[in-house]
């Protein structure tokens, strides 16, 4: 025991000293995470909106004025031939185009039928998607409009049914971007330091070459290992921390879940990374192999975490994939605490599989690494 | 196999692929004894000595240091040797006050025995002012007499010196060799490499590796008597020039 107590000494002493690295650790996660807490947002505003109106009458204004009136659309301009508008979509001045048709305003109210033309830009798929939605909900509404107008007219016998749905977003109560985003982003800043540093520590001892000094000592492999962890894992805790409290304070995030429960689980997550990192290290030469490793097996699991898009959406093979990646555990059980103030036994599921992982990546780390070869 | 040499080694080999690297070497170190391990680059002078220090596993043959075997008692070995690098071995990142405490206790010395080590450490060596500084910015002379000191902290029965003295300047090199006598005097027993000739001239009994062969293993003295010679410098090219 006491000889791990010194291995954690020297650590500390090492990363306490390194005025490069202290900045690195603490400083560029939160700039991170305030940037991009900010920046990745799903949300789709300020579409750029233009129409062609060919019936010019009161009835295709008032759609019109929908529009306008909506926060999500920039209503931009009234184009005099679809031509025109094909040429501004192409030069991207324009993302949707609205095509009222000659009659609509007489069609509307002699047959109660009419067609519209709505023209999307769908190079981002997503936002197309959305935007689609929006377009639809504006003609509903209009025609709703238009509906109980010609009922007080007394021009229809019968009752129209209209059915409105008033829907309850739970959690999240005001759909905030922020609240879904800030969570994740942290999940991402802790496992990011964590993973880089412990996956280039041993290497760099390798590449300095006290490494086999200290293969040179009786000391042993699970001594070595935990002392060389263990500053890590505080350095883990210590950038969550400071993370909440930045998301409470800047985002207002509601943290409605047990901050031990939080903490507990974080821990455990925390293990996996570092015996991740650590098997990369036992494996590779220099810090430069040892970072590209990192990096590849980084990328893959944000892209798969679910954290951007949902893992549920992927394919079949994909989501079986990410049975395989710690990051996707993490992000749901920050959500699910943080925001749902789920309990232990909610997060029982990810708790378990997280644990296992902890035991496996840490027992092949363990196994891996080599006093005598 | 017991025996009361410090070091015994028997046909020991290491093959990496189809290269041999060590060739069936046999020789024994007594105790108290300043041994040379002498050999161009590439003879398998570094090879040998991992494996007897307990980091690389020897292909055939064995070799019991301090009476354990480096095969299957690489810990005990561990705990009895002391060893310093051709490769500088020491944090530097660290102070000498700190680095002491690290090796100290990874060794498992307790606190107080740190304490009395490292003052010890600092008064043999008159680095008063020093010791509170990082090693980085030592010079390199003084950072291998640290690491040399550093390295006996456990009180170990055998040190393995891995040319202790590559790139540091004359007068240093003669100031290490007195402590390297020091220790010897008090009955360790020294096993170095080196490719200084002079050095070889200090040493009790020096052997000579050649192309993963011990060619040649006697006192310096009987040495140049046999090939003729008037220094280690001449015995040395002799037998490297031969059978290159």
């Amino acid at each position: 025991m006491n000889i791990i107590r010194y291995i954690i000494q020297k650590e500390f002493r090492q990363i306490f000293r390194n005025k490069a690295m202290l900045p690195i650790i603490f400083i560029m996660p939160l700039i991170q995470l305030i940037i991009l807490s900010n920046a990745a947002s799903f949300e789709v505003k300020n579409i750029k909106f233009g129409y062609i109106d060919n019936d010019r009458t009161s009835s295709s204004r008032e759609l019109i004025e929908n529009f306008n009136a909506s926060t999500y659309f920039n209503v931009l301009t009234d184009f005099s031939s679809s031509k025109q508008a094909k040429s501004a979509m192409l030069n991207g001045d324009v993302d949707v185009v609205l095509e009222i048709p000659r009659h609509f305003n007489r069609n509307l109210i002699k047959e109660k039928k009419t067609d519209l033309s709505v023209t999307i830009n769908a190079i981002d798929g997503a936002a197309a998607g959305v935007e689609n939605v929006y377009v639809n909900q504006i003609v509903e509404r209009f025609n709703a409009n238009t509906k109980v107008q010609l009922i007080q007219l007394g021009t229809a016998g019968v009752q129209p049914q209209i059915i409105d749905t008033i829907p309850l977003f739970w959690y999240n109560e005001t759909l905030n971007y922020k609240t879904f985003m800030v969570p994740g982003i942290l999940v991402l800043l802790v496992t990011m330091i964590t993973l880089f540093l412990s996956g280039m520590n041993v290497v760099r001892e390798k590449e300095i070459g006290t490494l086999e000094q200290i293969n040179v000592t009786p000391i042993k492999k699970h001594q070595f290992i935990i002392g060389k962890l263990f500053p890590f894992l505080i350095l883990g805790l210590l950038l969550l921390t400071v993370g909440l409290i930045i998301a409470k304070i800047l985002f207002h995030i509601p943290i409605v879940g047990s901050i031990f429960l939080m903490y507990g689980y974080t821990v455990i997550y925390i293990l996996v990374i570092l015996g991740i990192g650590l098997f990369i290290s036992n494996f590779t030469d220099t810090q430069q192999q040892a970072m590209f490793i990192a990096w590849f097996f980084m990328v893959i699991f944000i892209l798969m975490s679910g954290l951007f898009t949902p893992v549920e959406s992927m394919p079949q093979w994909a989501q079986i994939l990410t049975e395989a990646n710690p990051i996707k555990y993490f992000v749901q059980v920050m959500r699910m605490v943080m925001l749902k103030g789920a309990g232990f036994s909610d997060i029982l599921p990810q708790f378990a599989k997280t644990l296992l992982y902890a035991f496996a990546m840490n027992g092949l780390a363990v196994m891996s690494y080599k006093k005598f070869t | 196999m017991n025996t009361k040499n410090a070091i015994q080694v028997e046909n020991l080999t290491k093959t990496f692929g189809a290269f041999t690297a060590v060739n069936n070497i046999s020789f024994h170190v007594g105790k108290g004894e300043v041994f040379g391990f002498l050999g161009a680059n590439g003879a398998g002078k570094t090879t040998a000595m991992k494996m007897l220090i307990g980091i690389l596993k020897p292909s055939s043959g064995n070799a019991l240091v301090a009476n354990f075997d480096i095969a299957t008692q690489a810990d005990s070995v561990k705990k009895s040797i002391g060893y310093m690098s051709q490769r500088f071995s020491l944090y530097n990142d660290l102070t000498i006050k700190e680095n002491i405490t690290f090796f100290g206790g990874i060794y498992g010395l307790n606190k107080a025995d740190i304490k009395t080590k490292t003052h010890a450490l600092i008064d043999d060596l008159g680095l008063h002012d020093e010791a509170n500084k990082l090693v980085g910015a030592l010079p390199l002379g003084w950072k291998q007499k640290v690491a040399f000191s550093v390295s006996l902290l456990h009180d170990p029965q055998i040190i393995f010196l891995d040319e202790p003295t590559g790139g540091v300047d004359p007068i240093t090199r003669r100031q290490f060799w007195e402590m390297i006598y020091r220790e010897a005097d008090k009955g360790k027993t020294i096993f170095v490499t080196t490719h200084y000739m002079d050095e070889a001239e200090y040493c009790n009994r020096v052997s000579i590796m050649v192309e993963g062969k011990i060619e040649a293993l006697d006192t310096p003295k009987n040495l140049k008597t046999t090939y003729n010679a008037d220094s280690m410098d001449q015995v040395f090219l002799k037998l490297a020039r031969n059978l290159a």
